[in-house]
C-alpha cells in the first residue's frame, strides 16, 4: 500500500512535469482564420455604442462601420460631402430648410425598411436624450420641444430639416455626417425602449432604447455589431442587408491591447492581423520584418500644451511668446513623434477648410530668454504641467521640460490618469496641460469654437471650451468665430479662419506641437486595409485576406 | 447518583451551547466590522481619488452641461458621509449598483468573470501543492543536505521576486522568443465564438464537450499564468511543509516508530505527513485564497478576463461601484476561506475539538 502510494504520487509529479514541458512543444500555430480579421487597439474609451450618446475615437470607427447616415465625407476628398442613405438633397434660398430625398429600397440589418420616418426618430431620440453629442444638432435651434416639427418626415422618402439661422451649408453638412446623425432602426428601438417616469429633468416616458442601444445594435452599415465587452472586445460581423457592396469578411474582431510592445509582439506572431497603437520604435521595426506591411494617413488631431491665464506669469503676452520659442520642434519631430505625426503650429489641422500651414516658431533660447526678461523674469520662474501617463505626451513633457530649463524656467511635471489630468484641466486648476485636441466633425468651426470662443470667462461660464479652460479670454476673436458660421461664400469663410489662426498663433496661450499621424502594421495577408483621413473614416468592409 | 450526574450533564451541554452561541456572536460581530472597514476604507479611497467619476460616464469629450447633470443623477454634490450611508443602504438589499465601463449591473459581472479567476487560482494551487509538497518533505528529509538548500532558494526566489516583473519575463521568453504559449488571454478568438461555456470553467466546460482542440486552446493560455501562481504559491507550501514536517520528525512517536523498525519511507510518508497534514491544509487553503486575491496583477499581465482584471480596469476608470462590488467579493471569499480552513482544522485534528 505504501508502495502504490508512494507510486501514485510519483506518477502525479512526473505527469505534472511532462505536461509543463509538453505546453513548451513548438508547434506551428493557427493564425487567424481567413474570414476574420483581427485588430489590436486600444479601446478603453469605449463607454457606450449608442450613436445617439456615443462621442468617442474608438466608438466613432465602429458606428462608421456599422450604422449609416444621410451623408458622409468622401474619403477620396475630405472638402466634398456625398450622399450615404440620402440619393439628394437641395437647400431652400434662405438657408434654413434641407430637404433629403433618400435611396429606395433600403434596409436595416433587421430587415426593417428604412425610411424617412427613421430618419426623424434617430434626430429626435439623440436631441431628447441630450447626451454628450447632443449639442452638434441642439446648436441648429433643435430642442425638445421642437425637434419633431424641425426635424420630420414629410413622407417615407422626404427628411426635413429646418436650422435656426442661415449657416454655411458646409457646415450643416459636415456635421450630419457625424456619429450622432447615424440612422437607428426606429422599429426595433421602439421595441426594445425601456419605460421611463419623466422627472424635472428628464421629461420623456420613454428612454429611447438608450439602454438597448448601449451594448445593442440598431442600424444598416456594412457591418452589424455581434458584441462589445469593455475592455475586451468588438465584435462585428457581415450584415447581408446592407445596400452597397457586401463586405468581404465575415467577422471583424476588435481586440483590446494597449501596449505598443504587447501589439508588436503579437502582429510578429500572427495572433492579430493589424497593430493601430504603435509607437515610433516598434514601428519602424515592424516596417522591416517581412510579411509585415505599413499605411498611414494624416488624421485631424493636435497635440498641444497650453497656458493658464490664471496664473500671472503665463499671462504676460512675452512668456506666452517665450513659451513658443522654447520647444525644439526640429528634436522632436526627428525622434518621439517620427512616423506618428508632423510639427504643425496653427489650431487648423492640415486638410480642413483654411488650414494655415505656418510654423514660425523654431527652438531660440536666446530669444525667449530675451523676452522674459522684458517680462521681468530674467531669472525664470517654477511651473507645473499636468501630464497623462501615455506616450508620447510623457516624452514630449520631459523633452520640453530640458529646453524650458535652459531659459530658467524650472517645469514640474505632475503625471496622472487620463481621466485625473483632465478632471484637473476641466476645472480650470492646473498651470499648464499637455493634451491632444481631435475635431468633432470635419468643419474648422469645431476647433475654431474650442480654441478661440469664450463669451463667459467667469468660473461659471457655460461655454467651457479650451480657451475657458485656459481663463483665456479673447472677446474679438469669439465673435469673428461666430460671424464665420455664417458666411456663405467658401472662400471668405477660410478667409476668416486663415485670420483667426494667425492671431491664436501670435498671441493665443496654446502652444501647437504637431500633427497626429495615424498609422497601423499589417500582415501583408491583408488585403486593401488603409486608414481614412479622419477618425470615423478608417473602413473595414474593403478590406479582405488572403 | 443518576440524577446528579444529568444535571452536571445538562449544566455542561448548556455551557457548552453558551460557550457556541458566544463564539457564533463574535465571528458575526467579526465578519460584519470586517465588512463596515472594507467598504469604508474602499469607498473612501474611491472619492478622495482625484477623479471625477462623471467623467468615466461621459466620456472625455462631453459638454459642460452633460457632466454637471450627471454629477447631480450620481449624487456627487452631497456630502460624502450622506453618499456612503446612501451606497451601504443600496448593498444591504443586494444591489450593487451598474458598472459604468460594462453598463451591467455589477453582480452580474462578477458572475461572468469570477470563474475565470476561480480556474486560474485552483490550476496555481494544483501546481503549487503537486510541487511544493513533495519539495517541502524533501527539504524536511534532507534538513541542511544540498537539495534543502536548493529548495530553500527556490521558495526564496518565488517569495521575493515580484509576480509582474517574472511574468513579464516568461511572457517575453516563453511566448515572444521560443512562441510555445499562445499570446495573453483565456482563449483563442478563434474558438471564442466556436464554443459555449457552461459552468464558466472552461477547461472543465470543453473537457465535458469533448473539445479537444479547445481544450488544448485553453491549456496553451492557462499554464504560463498557472505555472507562475503556481510557483509562488509553491513557494509558501514548501516552506510550510518543511516545518511542518521538521516538527513532526522531531516528536516522540517518530522515535518509537524508528524503534519498532517501520521503513523510514513508512515513517515519513504515513506517520509524519498524515500529522503534518491538518495544519498544511489551513496553510493551501490560505495559500488559494492569496491567489484568488493576488490574481490582481497577473491577470492585468496576462490579459486574463478574470476579477483581478476587472477591479483594476474598473479603477483606471473610476468605475466605483464595480471597484467596491469586486472588493466586497474579494473579502467574502477570504472570510469564507479562512472560516472553511478553520472548520476542516478542527475536524480533522481532535485535539482542537472543543471538549
Amino acid at each position: 500500500m505504501m508502495n502504490s502510494f508512494n507510486k501514485r504520487l510519483k506518477l502525479m509529479t512526473t505527469s505534472a512535469a511532462l505536461a509543463l514541458i509538453l505546453a513548451g512543444a513548438p508547434q506551428a500555430y493557427a493564425a487567424t482564420p481567413a474570414d476574420t480579421l483581427v485588430l489590436a487597439w486600444a479601446i478603453d474609451d469605449i463607454i457606450t455604442l449608442d450613436p445617439g450618446e456615443a462621442f468617442e475615437i474608438s466608438t466613432a470607427e465602429v458606428t462608421a462601420n456599422t450604422y449609416n447616415k444621410l451623408v458622409a465625407l468622401d474619403p477620396a476628398d475630405t472638402s466634398k460631402v456625398i450622399g450615404d442613405l440620402a440619393e439628394s438633397w437641395t437647400i431652400s434660398d434662405d438657408g434654413l430648410t434641407y430637404t433629403f430625398k433618400l435611396k429606395s429600397g433600403l434596409k436595416f440589418a433587421s430587415g426593417n425598411p428604412i425610411t424617412a420616418a427613421d430618419v426623424a426618430y434617430s434626430f429626435e431620440r439623440a436631441v431628447k436624450l441630450d447626451k454628450s453629442p447632443a449639442f452638434l444638432l441642439t446648436q441648429f435651434g433643435l430642442t425638445g420641444d421642437n425637434v419633431t416639427e424641425k426635424a420630420k418626415a414629410t413622407d417615407d422618402m422626404t427628411f426635413v430639416l429646418t436650422v435656426d439661422k442661415a449657416y454655411a451649408p458646409s457646415f450643416v453638412l459636415n456635421v450630419l455626417t457625424s456619429t450622432v446623425a447615424s440612422v437607428v432602426d426606429k422599429v426595433l428601438v421602439t421595441e426594445k425602449a425601456k419605460a421611463m417616469t419623466p422627472t424635472a429633468e428628464y421629461k420623456y416616458d420613454t428612454d429611447f432604447g438608450n439602454e438597448f442601444l448601449k451594448t445593442g445594435y440598431a442600424g444598416s452599415g456594412p457591418f452589424k455589431i455581434r458584441e462589445w465587452r469593455a475592455n475586451e472586445v468588438v465584435v462585428l460581423e457581415r450584415n447581408d442587408n446592407f445596400y452597397g457592396e457586401k463586405a468581404k469578411l465575415a467577422r471583424v474582431i476588435y481586440r483590446y491591447m494597449k501596449e505598443s510592445a504587447g501589439q508588436r509582439l503579437a502582429l510578429e506572431n500572427g495572433d492579430i492581423d493589424v497593430a493601430r497603437n504603435l509607437e515610433p520604435g516598434d514601428f519602424e521595426a515592424v516596417a522591416k520584418k517581412e510579411g509585415i506591411a505599413t499605411t498611414s494617413a494624416p488624421k485631424g488631431t493636435l497635440y498641444y500644451f497650453s497656458l493658464n491665464q490664471k496664473n500671472p506669469n503665463l499671462a504676460k503676452p512675452e512668456v506666452i511668446e517665450a513659451f513658443k520659442y522654447l520647444v525644439d520642434y526640429d528634436a522632436l519631430g526627428e525622434t518621439l513623434i517620427k512616423g506618428i505625426g508632423s510639427i504643425h503650429q496653427t489650431f487648423l489641422p492640415s486638410g480642413q477648410l483654411g488650414a494655415l500651414e505656418d510654423k514660425p516658431y523654431k527652438l531660440d533660447v536666446a530669444k525667449a530668454k530675451e523676452l522674459l526678461a522684458k517680462a521681468g523674469l530674467a531669472d525664470g520662474f517654477t511651473v507645473t504641467m499636468d501630464v497623462r501617463n501615455t506616450q508620447p505626451v510623457t516624452g514630449i513633457a520631459e523633452n520640453v521640460q530640458q529646453t524650458l530649463a535652459q531659459a530658467g524656467i524650472k517645469l514640474e511635471i505632475i503625471p496622472g490618469d487620463g481621466k485625473q489630468t483632465l478632471t484637473k484641466f476641466r476645472a480650470r486648476q492646473h498651470d499648464i496641460y499637455i493634451g491632444q485636441w481631435g475635431s468633432d466633425y470635419f468643419d474648422p468651426n469645431s476647433n475654431a469654437e474650442t480654441f478661440t470662443f469664450n463669451p463667459d470667462n467667469s468660473d461659471e461660464g457655460k461655454n467651457k471650451t479650451l480657451a475657458w479652460r485656459n481663463a483665456w479670454d479673447p472677446t474679438e476673436l469669439s465673435a469673428k468665430t461666430q460671424a464665420a458660421l455664417l458666411e456663405k461664400d467658401t472662400a471668405k469663410r477660410a478667409a476668416i479662419y486663415e485670420d483667426l489662426q494667425r492671431q491664436v498663433l501670435a498671441t493665443g496661450p496654446f502652444v501647437m506641437i504637431f500633427q497626429q499621424t495615424e498609422i497601423a502594421g499589417y500582415s501583408d495577408k491583408v488585403k486593401d486595409y488603409k486608414l481614412g483621413p479622419s477618425f470615423d473614416t478608417n473602413f473595414v468592409y474593403t478590406v479582405s485576406k488572403d | 447518583m443518576t440524577d446528579v450526574s444529568n444535571r452536571t450533564e445538562a449544566r455542561r451541554s448548556s455551557a457548552r451551547a453558551s460557550a457556541l452561541a458566544i463564539s457564533l456572536l463574535k465571528f458575526i460581530l467579526t465578519v460584519l466590522t470586517t465588512y463596515l472597514g472594507l467598504l469604508a476604507v474602499t469607498f473612501f479611497i474611491g472619492r478622495v481619488v482625484p477623479i471625477d467619476p462623471a467623467l468615466a460616464i461621459v466620456g472625455d469629450r462631453a459638454p459642460a452641461h452633460v457632466v454637471e447633470r450627471v454629477r447631480e443623477e450620481l449624487g456627487l454634490n452631497l456630502p460624502l458621509y450622506e453618499q456612503f450611508f446612501i451606497y451601504i443602504r443600496q448593498v444591504l438589499s443586494g444591489d450593487f449598483g451598474t458598472s459604468v465601463l460594462t453598463t451591467n449591473p455589477v453582480l452580474t459581472d462578477i458572475a461572468r468573470v469570477f470563474p475565470a479567476t476561480m480556474e486560474l487560482a485552483t490550476v496555481g494551487t494544483i501546481i503549487g501543492v503537486l510541487f511544493g509538497v513533495p519539495l517541502g518533505i524533501l527539504a524536511a528529509v534532507k534538513r541542511g543536505s544540498i537539495a534543502d538548500q536548493i529548495v530553500r532558494v527556490i521558495g526564496l526566489i518565488g517569495y521575493s521576486v515580484p509576480i509582474f516583473w517574472l511574468g513579464l519575463l516568461a511572457l517575453l521568453f516563453f511566448y515572444a522568443k521560443l512562441n510555445w504559449v499562445a499570446y495573453p488571454g483565456r482563449v483563442d478568438i478563434v474558438y471564442e465564438y466556436s464554443f459555449t461555456p457552461v459552468t464558466g470553467f472552461f477547461l472543465l466546460d470543453a473537457a465535458m464537450q469533448q473539445q479537444w482542440d479547445v481544450l488544448w486552446d485553453l491549456f496553451r493560455h492557462i499554464i504560463l499564468p498557472g505555472a507562475l501562481l503556481g510557483y509562488f504559491s509553491l513557494a509558501y507550501i514548501s516552506r510550510m511543509t518543511r516545518s511542518f514536517m521538521l516538527n513532526e520528525l522531531s516528536q516522540e512517536y517518530i522515535v518509537a516508530a524508528r524503534a519498532k523498525g517501520l521503513s523510514e519511507t513508512r515513517i515519513i510518508w504515513f506517520h509524519a505527513l498524515r500529522n503534518a497534514a491538518v495544519p498544511l491544509i489551513t496553510v493551501i487553503a490560505l495559500s488559494y485564497a492569496g491567489l484568488l486575491e493576488g490574481s490582481v496583477l497577473t491577470e492585468t499581465i496576462f490579459s486574463w478576463p478574470g476579477l483581478g482584471l476587472y477591479i483594476t480596469n474598473s479603477l483606471q476608470n473610476a468605475d466605483m461601484n464595480a471597484v467596491l462590488g469586486g472588493t466586497i467579493v474579494i473579502g467574502s471569499v477570504f472570510i469564507a476561506i479562512n472560516l472553511l480552513s478553520d472548520v476542516l482544522y478542527r475536524m480533522l485534528d481532535p485535539r482542537t475539538r472543543s471538549r
